[in-house]
């Protein structure tokens, strides 16, 4: 059984991805909030992280840096709101080159069913994302020429 | 042309369009609205047409059109009668585009995941089998 990831835009401001895992959701939620763990996975096909400092603690920070191909890098950093293990984590996020002011609010809830958990994230931009995309959010990888991709990625929309 | 100055070129390309893409996202919210592009993709119709699988009037189709043509994601022909909508390609790809980004980043990423979540799943049953009933 493939668990596919649904991608939805609820509103101008928000995207939200959502994946299930066939694991408890005490074992996802430690693959998002332990550094060893975290690099071990997080980033596209060809990057990786070279750098994962967290301050787990409401008002701490985080940072990571991220290595990719033709040695382009990529940083990120924020602050911790919200830490309910394991549940729900709700962190800011700003990228190193990010031209538009405005932090980024990303909410991770953790559902578990049956030993499967769910992971629900919201990104909720600081301004209509479109403006958020084109000032901010870092193009780190080589753009598709797919124009069949379209009618997949407005199908996978409407769900 | 080498991959950095391709990407400056569409980074370019892409802040020039902000303002559009505000609109193109706030235009792609909606469902009645994602499902006529969806429409469109497949060939250009009349507004008749659109409205005909929707249950809805064609006024009411017409306001969504005018809301897609400002965002630049549809055009509309001048033949009198007809007027046939198309699909715009170039303002929905910069958008689509950034969500494919996007999506790869978390699909790419979450298949990593998988992997490691078995492992720690192996580990713990056997650490469990080693040290007997937890």
């Amino acid at each position: 059984m493939t668990n596919q990831l649904v991608l939805t835009t609820p509103s101008a401001r928000e995207i939200v991805l959502s994946r299930s895992f066939d694991a408890p959701r005490r074992m996802v939620f430690d693959a998002f909030s332990k550094p060893e763990l975290l690099v071990r996975w997080y980033g596209a096909n060809g990057w990786q992280l070279v750098v994962c400092e967290m301050d787990l603690r409401v008002g701490g920070t985080w940072r990571y840096v991220s290595e990719g191909p033709h040695g382009a890098t990529m940083g990120q950093s924020g602050t911790y709101l919200e830490i309910t293990p394991p549940e729900r984590l709700v962190v800011t996020e700003l990228f190193d080159d990010q031209s538009y002011p405005g932090e980024t609010t990303i909410t991770h809830e953790f559902i578990e069913q049956d030993e499967r958990t769910t992971v629900e994230t919201t990104l909720l931009f600081a301004t209509p994302v479109g403006r958020e995309i084109v000032l901010g959010y870092p193009m780190a990888r080589g753009v598709s020429e797919s124009y069949e991709r379209l009618s997949e990625v407005l199908a996978d929309m409407q769900t | 042309m080498c991959l950095a100055s391709a990407l400056v070129t569409v980074y370019n390309q892409m802040v020039m369009n902000a303002t559009a893409l505000d609109s193109t996202f706030a235009a792609l919210a909606d469902p009645t609205r994602r499902a006529i592009l969806a429409r469109l993709a497949a060939g250009e119709a009349s507004v008749g047409e659109l409205a005909a699988p929707f249950a809805m009037s064609q006024p009411a189709v017409s306001k969504h059109l005018r809301v897609l043509e400002r965002a630049g994601l549809i055009s509309r022909g001048r033949a009198a009668q007809r007027r046939p909508c198309r699909l715009e390609a170039s303002a929905l790809r910069v958008a689509t585009d950034w969500l494919d980004a996007l999506r790869r980043h978390w699909e790419e990423s979450y298949q990593r995941l998988d992997a490691l979540l078995e492992e720690m799943k192996a580990a713990e049953a056997g650490g469990q089998r080693r040290g007997g009933k937890p």
